[in-house]
């Protein structure tokens, strides 16, 4: 059995991200993803790349945008604030189609909030949270190898697609430690970076803009990004299914909080409620064909966040017509992240045999 | 298990500790600490799951097990405590006299008197660590030996030795039978 490893959720993303080849970190110091840029400023170095400390999270994610216009492996992280002021230049990104990792370990809001485990970011992680009507691929972990594992597939994702990738955790899944198996990437066929900016010697002149004015331009560039979205849905939904099959209640939610509902749901069992755990692991794509097919059989879902109500709305769309959705939510502050037990209350609440 | 103490008391650092000691006998484990506005005084908490299966949540309601360094987590985790589950208290920070439940296992150990006559008041975690071990076979003591090595730096490896007697010290104060 290979080593396993005491490791910090937000260092498992270190770790993943380095072995994925990223020896470009750009960044600014926020709670709770602190251990980040600690982790990375004392690897890069070592490592041949470059760490830098920026002067603001919008000067990181700038300089995100450069080394990765080059085709480096390139990332930034922060929390829900220091997202927000990075929006802008995700867009741009997202327009010029550039390949990038941003992580946000998100905190409570809306505003400065605090520093609790929050779920307050998922419309705008997946609905585009800067202008022009984007979409960027996040994926959700809920432990510590998925930390591991995620980030690595985010960089893969990010280049085969050619836009941004985010991992999206919060406290929970970025201050706990699990015991962690770290791995060699994966082999993926990754397509040639014909688009990225190295200078004149691999042939003629290329340019990555965001910038369409000719006449039907930018029309068809909105067409291509639209194309790519859809290719995403068909192809790399991803979600955890945990004892759906027989079930006549289907639990849901993602990242900590869908860990959370996972022992809820095993405590119902013991019980000997027919009960299930469907969890995205990709929140954009959203695994929406998984929702329809296993409400076709099981007509009722318990949605559980740490917020007052966002992925929710995706679930309704994705669902039979005939089920119906619950909703729990615990927005987050001090003292309310929901227990098991809390959880299994609710579950008691709506099932039915 | 939950392990509740003010800040400094090397709280968090025992709950590592455990986790550590769990990989090295090849359990499951998760540790959850608090965070953020921790400082020296100020409240510490984690959450450490062991298990021989799946951890599940890493956020537990009501713990089988608390272990309470000082007054203010007897007041606030006291209450959430497993029916018949197992409370071990420092008592040499700890009133209990005015603790009202009877359904529990309540292991009273003055840790900061045991920890200053082998010699280190800092050692108060160890000691802690110690009498859980003991109490609930969780981990070895063997284990929380070895597992020192790769949750303090390197630095301060020369410092091993009195933790490991201070976790000696702790799990010798609970008999063969468990009772104190």
């Amino acid at each position: 059995m290979a080593k396993r490893l005491l490791v910090r959720g937000n260092e498992a993303i270190c770790m993943g991200a380095i072995e994925a080849g990223c020896r470009y970190y750009f960044g600014y110091p926020i709670t709770p993803q602190n251990d980040i840029p600690e982790f990375m400023s004392r690897e890069m170095p070592g490592l041949n790349g470059e760490f830098i400390q920026a002067e603001s999270e919008i000067a990181s994610i700038n300089m995100v945008l450069g080394a990765a216009a080059t085709g480096a492996r390139a990332m930034t992280s922060s929390s829900s604030p220091g997202i927000s002021l990075k929006m802008e230049t995700i867009s741009y990104m997202a327009g010029m189609e550039i390949p990038c990792l941003i992580v946000n370990i998100s905190r409570s809001g809306p505003g400065l909030g605090g520093i609790d485990a929050s779920q307050g970011d998922y419309f705008q992680a997946v609905k585009g949270g800067g202008h022009g009507g984007y979409h960027i691929i996040v994926l959700a972990p809920s432990s510590i190898q998925e930390m591991y594992d995620l980030t690595m597939l985010a960089f893969d994702l990010a280049e085969i697609y050619r836009m941004p990738a985010m991992i999206l955790g919060d406290a929970v899944v970025g201050q706990m430690k699990e015991p962690l198996i770290p791995h060699p990437r994966p082999h993926r066929e990754l397509p040639a970076k014909d688009w990225a900016l190295r200078g004149t010697e691999e042939g003629g002149q290329r340019v990555v803009k965001s910038l369409f004015l000719g006449d039907g331009e930018l029309e068809a560039h909105n067409w291509k990004l639209f194309a790519k979205y859809r290719d995403l849905a068909a192809k790399e939904a991803r979600w955890e299914d945990y004892e759906t099959a027989d079930a006549t209640l289907i639990a849901t939610g993602f990242g900590s909080a869908a860990r959370i509902a996972k022992t809820a749901v095993a405590m119902a069992r013991e019980e000997g409620m027919k009960v299930g755990l469907l969890r995205p692991i990709t929140l954009f794509p959203f695994p929406a064909k998984a929702f329809a097919s296993a409400t076709e059989h099981c007509k009722t879902v318990l949605d559980i966040e740490l917020n007052t109500g966002q992925m929710v709305e995706d679930v309704r769309l994705s669902v039979a017509r005939d089920a119906e959705v619950h909703f729990y939510g615990r927005p987050s502050g001090t003292g309310s992240l929901p227990t098991p037990e809390e959880l299994l209350e609710q579950i008691r609440r709506y099932y039915r045999n | 298990m939950f392990m509740a103490g003010y800040g400094g008391q090397g709280v968090l650092l025992a709950g590592t500790l455990l986790a550590q000691a769990a990989i090295v006998e090849e359990k499951n484990v998760s540790f959850l600490p608090s965070y953020g506005v921790e400082k020296r005084g100020g409240a510490a908490v984690c959450t450490v799951v062991i298990s021989d299966g799946d951890v599940g949540s890493p956020v537990v309601g009501n713990p089988s097990v608390a272990v309470i360094l000082n007054q203010s987590s007897l007041d606030k985790y006291g209450p959430r405590i497993k029916p018949g589950g197992i409370c071990i208290v420092n008592t040499s920070l700890v009133d209990l006299s005015g603790f009202p439940r009877k359904d529990l296992d309540i292991i009273a150990i003055e840790m900061n008197a045991v920890a200053r006559e082998i010699g280190d008041a800092r050692m108060v975690n160890m000691v802690a660590v110690g009498a859980y071990a003991a109490r609930t076979g969780a981990v070895s003591i063997d284990a929380l030996a070895e597992a020192l090595k790769d949750t303090l730096p390197e630095r301060n490896h020369r410092f091993i030795p009195a933790n490991v007697r201070a976790l000696e010290a702790g799990a010798s104060l609970i008999g063969k039978s468990g009772q104190v």
